[in-house]
């Protein structure tokens, strides 16, 4: 028994982290292929057909990845946590039918039609991309209510030792949803405005189709500052918020043991194996741990201590993953900041280190988003749904072998994927947009030519 | 005056809404979400039939590159909207029925997993396939493309065949093993889907593209017709002797119509095939799919998950449905947004309803 909630437990991690390996590029690119596609319905010039061809091919292959993975999740919850599922349908399964019905079939639809459309019905572009855009946007509102539902149930009742749905409206309106999702946005817009940055400056290192990628790489800078000085602001305002409703997993944020005014922030923690208290701490901040949570350098932080041992969260995992979560942001801003002030003096393409740096920048952002919700669902423990169900009284009555087979597979098969996904994402990355129509129609083979041909509108 | 016609229509209307709530009560909502429950699994079933069977015959069916672009544009801008109804299929199952969500799900642990890898490859397999151009690769995905329609059409058959059987479980012990699954009536159920979801690719690709690939399609329907007939006459043949689908249809006679017409409907597809009416084949199949799963799911009513040791562990919509509350909201949101989504669905059909041309199909490179 013990060892089927570590497995399943194990297994949601794994494809939950593999499916979010997808989605916030999904979330963050398809806002640039949806500006170009707007500046081409505007201008008619080809060099934003271009663009928008390149970027969303990318887009399209990283979508593929994210549909099958996501598949997975919602399997899930009846295969693996089934106890959880029969307690929690009342109110859980409404968003992810919601969620298919106004979200998935949109995006999927009108991807098909992009996909396949753009060449015959040029017109129809930028309205399915904006569909596209908007029906991931959707997913991603409700998938987050019904995750913000196990982190701060709202407008239930219990009949029965179940959950019951009494006011819709308060499981929509959550305000912990609404935290969540436009830290989770934002978050996603760097990763994707990194991504575009990333490969721009790989083809500006090489001097390959320079209008084109200064092009590219100007959108996604502005894209990436705004959300990179964003992300700190909407996380302080989440974390005040974890701070109000799930108190305990934010003292695992900053290791607070004892409760207290004046905290201090630890730059670094080490807590002890028995989850009781800290082995290690130094670089001490001080007040600004009353302030994460409480907006004030003097404000109370309640600590881990009030709460008895089985019902606290595996505190060094959250702590490390909020350490590891906010210094990538940070480095987010500098960066973005530091490319900014290089691109307004107009001495970015002189700039190679920096260029090279962006290269090697693109998986942070992943990381960081990814730690961030280690920092959210870890903390979440023991609890499945905050204060009222145990995970380990969520699991499914399956066998030790059942889950070693699905848990064997999805980590073959899982990996196999990705690995073809990558590859596939890097060589149409390397290998650059194709080249523009001339007049007759056909490609010009000469790199020289792309520019003039490139500039002239109405293509 | 004012205040006495006031009176009386506010009299009037108690009484509606004492009508409206006597007939709107919980049970009512529940079997209605069963019957919505029931039309999700069969558009999810009759739309990617056709998918999985062009997946299932695409190594096969094609002798020319452009041919295999054209396959890809049959389904490309289609596929994964169908597929989306399975997704929309089992989040109501969860939201309408959580109890069969749970059970059935963690019942068919190993067969879903499966299907779910089958899921993984087709999609991916159709995708990736032609964004290479090495030999290795094309193969690769392409066989993926082919592996995984064949798992997740078998065992989709499967599934729902043990759906309408019925699994050994009892109200102490619910739990179920693949072996079990894999009786006689269950593989034949799978068979009979496979035979049927070919039948619906092939025909839908004669109704796609032009050319060879038409022809060719055309050619060799008749036999692929002629295998589905045998193994659904066989299948229903099973049905009727080792299900208990047909005690619904003993009390009510008049629903024999249901699979009659699904026979009549697979014998029009002949029929539609010597008189080269592609569309009609197509939709003829396609009728007999809806029809098919929907003798199941009447059979089964009010029944979700069968039980065959013991009829009263059986569970029922009844003790399945979600609160009065969530069924309500439910609806209002599939009653407005299924016919948005149809109506941007027939609209893409429509969009892309033009005969793919060999020289001109450009696939997913």
């Amino acid at each position: 028994m013990p060892e089927i909630v570590l497995l399943s437990r194990l297994q949601f991690a794994i494809t939950i982290i593999y499916h979010f390996l997808f989605v916030p590029l999904t979330l963050g690119l398809i806002l640039i292929v949806a500006v170009m596609e707007t500046r081409y319905a505007q201008t008619k010039n080809d060099l934003y057909r271009r663009m928008a061809d390149f970027w969303g091919k990318l887009f399209t292959i990283n979508f593929a990845l994210g549909v099958v993975t996501g598949i997975t999740m919602e399997f899930q919850f009846g295969t693996n946590w089934s106890e959880y599922s029969k307690f929690m349908g009342d109110i859980f399964g409404a968003p992810l039918a919601i969620e298919a019905l106004v979200a998935f079939f949109l995006e999927s639809t009108f991807i098909g039609v992009w996909i396949f459309g753009r060449h015959k019905f040029p017109q129809l572009r930028a309205f399915a991309i904006w569909m596209v855009l908007i029906g991931t946007t959707l997913s991603s509102l409700w998938i987050i209510t019904a995750n913000g539902f196990m982190q701060h149930p709202v407008g239930y009742t219990l009949v029965d030792g179940r959950v019951q749905l009494t006011d819709f409206a308060a499981v929509v309106f959550n305000p912990y949803v609404w935290y969540m999702l436009v830290h989770t946005l934002i978050a996603s817009y760097i990763v994707g405005s990194f991504f575009v940055l990333g490969i721009s400056a790989y083809h500006l290192l090489r001097g390959q189709e320079i209008n084109f990628f200064q092009k590219s790489f100007k959108y996604a800078l502005i894209i990436a500052v705004i959300a990179s000085i964003f992300a700190p602001l909407t996380g302080h305002l989440s974390g005040l918020n974890a701070a109000r409703v799930q108190p305990i997993k934010a003292a695992a944020f900053e290791t607070i043991w004892e409760s207290g005014s004046r905290m201090p922030f630890h730059l670094f923690t080490l807590p002890k194996f028995g989850n009781d208290g800290n082995l290690i701490e130094f670089g001490a901040i001080p007040y600004l741990g009353s302030f994460l949570y409480t907006n004030s350098p003097f404000g109370e932080v309640q600590g881990l201590n009030t709460v008895p041992i089985s019902e606290r969260p595996p505190v060094w995992m959250v702590a490390w993953a909020f350490r590891g979560m906010v210094g990538l942001g940070v480095l987010f801003v500098v960066v973005a900041l530091y490319t900014w002030y290089q691109y307004a003096r107009k001495r970015l393409f002189k700039a190679r280190r920096l260029l090279k740096l962006l290269v090697y920048m693109i998986p942070l952002p992943y990381l960081a988003i990814n730690l961030g919700w280690v920092v959210t669902e870890v903390g979440r423990q023991p609890w499945i749904v905050y204060g009222l169900m145990k995970t380990t009284d969520a699991i499914s009555p399956i066998s030790i072998g059942e889950i070693i087979f699905s848990l064997v597979g999805l980590v073959v098969f899982y990996t196999s994927l990705i690995v073809a996904d990558i590859y596939l994402l890097m060589k149409v990355a390397r290998e650059g947009p194709e080249q523009p129509l001339s007049a007759e129609g056909g490609r010009i083979p000469s790199k020289a030519s792309a520019h003039t041909a490139s500039d002239a509108p109405g293509h | 005056m004012f205040v006495k016609r006031h009176d009386a229509s506010s009299h009037e209307s108690l009484k509606i809404m004492e009508t409206v709530v006597r007939i709107v009560n919980v049970d009512f909502l529940a079997i209605l979400w069963f019957g919505l429950w029931a039309l999700l699994w069969i558009i999810y079933f009759t739309l990617d039939a056709y998918t999985l069977g062009i997946g299932m015959l695409y190594p096969f069916i094609q002798k020319h590159e452009h041919e295999g672009r054209q396959l890809q544009e049959a389904v490309g801008p289609f596929w994964n909207g169908n597929e989306v109804w399975l997704i929309t299929a089992g989040g109501a199952t969860f939201a309408a029925f959580p109890l069969v969500y749970a059970e059935m799900f963690s019942m068919l642990y190993v067969p879903l997993f499966l299907i779910l890898f089958g899921l993984f490859y087709r999609a991916i397999g159709l995708e990736f396939m032609d964004k290479r151009p090495y030999f290795f690769w094309r193969k690769l995905w392409m066989w993926a493309f082919f592996g995984g329609s064949v798992i997740v059409t078998f065992l989709l058959g499967i599934a729902f065949a043990n759906m309408f059987y019925g699994f050994p479980f009892t109200a102490m012990e619910n739990h179920v093993n693949l072996m079990q699954l894999l009786h006689s009536y269950g593989l034949l159920g799978g068979l009979t889907f496979v035979s049927l979801a070919l039948l619906s690719g092939l025909l839908w690709t004669n109704v796609k593209v032009s050319g060879a690939l038409q022809t060719r399609t055309r050619n060799v329907a008749i036999y692929f017709w002629l295998v589905a007939l045998s193994l659904f006459s066989l299948w229903m043949v099973g049905t009727v002797n080792q299900t208990t689908l047909f005690n619904n249809y003993n009390r009510f006679p008049l629903l024999y119509g249901v699979p009659v017409l699904a026979f009549i409907s697979l014998l029009l597809v002949s029929w539609f095939i010597i008189k080269n009416r592609g569309m009609l084949a197509f939709l003829s199949v396609s009728l007999t799919i809806v029809l098919t799963f929907a003798t199941g799911f009447i059979g089964m009513f009010p029944r979700m998950l069968i039980s065959r040791l013991d009829p009263s562990a059986s569970i029922t919509l009844y003790e399945a449905h979600a609160s009065m509350l969530t069924l309500t909201i439910m609806l209002i949101v599939a009653g407005v947004f299924v016919p948005i989504v149809v109506a941007y669905q027939l609209w893409a059909y429509r969009l892309f309803s033009q005969k793919i041309d060999p020289d001109e199909a450009k696939g997913y490179s």
